[in-house]
């Protein structure tokens, strides 16, 4: 049972690789925009026709390039919701939900099947209106229910809050983190905003340039991105290249600072996160000077550079509470990076 | 007044809309997703009745589908079919002249349709016949009702393809433009004003049609 997939496709300056392997839960495909996941999400539907590889979902081959297999997107019952959902323009909301319904039921339990969608979604008052009269919540939910009501057995997001304003984002989230605990298949969400894939999905694969560059829990891959874009996509921002001094040390260049850190092999870039240095003494300690303090409404964020450091070298920011930083605040600071902040990345 | 002119105008410039209708519309959806070589061929072939003068069409018309002509010897042999002189040959002519107002507009409708509305449609089950129909079809319906009337008024003005290839025989092939020609040519400007207040009446109520139809498109 679950989704597996291999596949590669080739463009005249791209090539989409992808091998993964989901069952049950959300696997969120974290990438920057043009790294792939929406076409990968087009392969597994059947819209894309990938130059070879294999799909099985759930025991039934989609795709097979040395069996020649290859199923139409309509044979597929995959639920794939658009960035801008896709509506049927000219249909009302019921209309486009009975798009949805399966063909092999009679007309009464289509009707049926469309009331209980149109319900579930709470949109049963919308349904003789046009998706133009519609808002962007709105539409999402006609999206999600006419997608319910076709009984997929996947449920492929892709960004799916992007088109709508931050106030009501969060708000669908929950709809739609409702809607995925009740689905009973493999939900494959794409986005690039990692609050979100944190908050949503329980396993993380990131993409780059066509390919799979991490893929793990979600705790797994924030707590060791593997690579300075995953690193960057978790939300990141400190991130200085590395040299090997000896066994124990490691010089962080664009930091201009030496740390004791014994280096995995092949590691060449540091990140730290901004939450994650700490005031005061302790393993890894620099004195830094203070060289900017920005606001945020919630917190603040420092800018320093190690007194150690040469002037070229680049600053480090430091995220805090607002109280934390009122009780500190000073020209000159010592801080220390701790272990387990400490994210070893290669390429 | 002979009112035959006005019955061959409206059943040449029908008839031809109608053809041209089907046709533009096929060859604009197939057209629309060949590779792009092939469609910069197809497109420059078939747009070039509209910057061709029309005479040059009748010439080119003659030359394939004149008596003496291999295709129009071989028809006129085969089934004593006579591919000149007569009504229908206006309406070839007419359609050639009109297809490419017709195709283009539909491209144009064509191209601008969101294709991830088809997708949507075929991971919901949709059959591509429905898709076709009843998504593609209704959301480039402006364009295809535009390229319609285009063609329609655009038929109904033919002159130059068609006095060439059908000529003026009065009561068998003379449209309302050739009549106001030849009733010009001999002086008979009287009866020329009649049929041109009955084209300007005609033209009026296309151009009033096509408000009707955009406000209710506008409606929807």
């Amino acid at each position: 049972m679950g989704l597996s997939v291999d596949v590669e496709k080739r463009f005249r300056d791209f090539t989409l690789c992808v091998r993964l392997e989901t069952e049950k839960g959300t696997l969120a495909l974290l990438g920057a925009s043009g790294c792939g996941k929406s076409l990968t999400l087009r392969c597994i539907a059947g819209i894309e026709k990938p130059d070879r590889g294999r799909i099985v979902l759930d025991g039934v081959t989609l795709l097979d390039s040395e069996r020649r297999i290859w199923l139409a997107p309509q044979e597929r019952h995959v639920g794939l919701m658009f960035q801008h959902y896709a509506l049927f323009p000219q249909m009302t909301v019921a209309q486009n939900v009975m798009c949805g319904a399966r063909r092999s039921l009679r007309s009464a339990q289509r009707e049926k099947a469309v009331r209980e969608a149109l319900e579930r979604m709470g949109i049963a008052h919308l349904r003789d209106r046009l998706p133009g009269q519609l808002s962007g919540g709105e539409q999402q939910r006609t999206a999600l229910a006419r997608i319910l009501v076709s009984e997929p057995r996947i449920l492929m997001l892709d960004e799916p809050f992007s088109a709508l304003d931050s106030h009501l984002r969060f708000r669908m989230e929950q709809e739609m983190r409702a809607v995925i605990r009740d689905f009973e298949g493999p939900v494959l969400l794409v986005s690039h905003d990692r609050d979100e894939v944190y908050r949503m999905a329980d396993r993380v694969a990131v993409m780059e340039n066509g390919r799979i560059r991490r893929i793990g829990t979600r705790d797994e891959v924030f707590r060791d991105p593997g690579t300075r874009t995953g690193c960057m996509l978790t939300g990141c921002k400190n991130i200085s290249r590395v040299r090997v001094l000896d066994a124990g040390h490691a010089m962080a260049t664009d930091w201009g600072i030496t740390l004791a850190l014994p280096l995995r092999p092949g590691t060449d870039a540091l990140g730290i996160r901004m939450h994650s240095i700490r005031p005061g003494p302790g393993e890894n300690t620099f004195r830094c000077r203070v060289t900017g303090v920005v606001e945020n409404p919630f917190s603040y964020t420092v800018m320093l550079r190690p007194l150690a450091a040469p002037g070229s070298s680049e600053t480090i920011g430091w995220e805090m509470e607002k109280p934390v930083w009122k009780a500190l605040r000073a020209e000159e600071i010592t801080v220390h990076f701790p272990m387990d902040g400490l994210l070893q990345l290669k390429g | 007044m002979d009112l035959f002119p006005l019955w061959n105008s409206l059943r040449i410039a029908g008839l031809s809309t109608a053809l041209i209708f089907f046709a533009g519309i096929l060859s604009a959806y197939y057209i629309a997703r060949c590779p792009r070589i092939i469609k910069g061929i197809l497109d420059g072939v078939l747009t070039l009745p509209l910057v061709l003068p029309p005479t040059v069409v009748g010439f080119l018309l003659l030359r394939l589908l004149g008596p003496r002509r291999p295709l129009g010897a071989w028809l006129l042999q085969q089934f004593g079919l006579r591919m000149t002189m007569t009504w229908w040959s206006a309406v070839i002519a007419t359609s050639v002249v009109i297809f490419p107002l017709m195709y283009r507009t539909c491209r144009g409708a064509f191209e601008s349709f969101d294709e991830t509305l088809a997708a949507a449609g075929q991971t919901l089950g949709l059959s591509n016949t429905y898709i076709f129909w009843r998504i593609r079809m209704p959301q480039c319906r402006p364009g295809i009702l535009a390229g319609t009337v285009l063609a329609f008024a655009r038929a109904l003005g033919e002159y130059g393809a068609t006095s060439m290839i059908a000529g003026y025989t009065p009561g068998r092939t003379a449209t309302i433009s050739t009549t106001v020609y030849q009733l010009w040519r001999t002086n008979d400007d009287a009866l020329a004003f009649r049929w041109v207040l009955v084209n300007m009446g005609i033209s009026l109520l296309v151009l009033i049609a096509v408000n009707l139809l955009e406000k209710r498109e506008r409606r929807r």
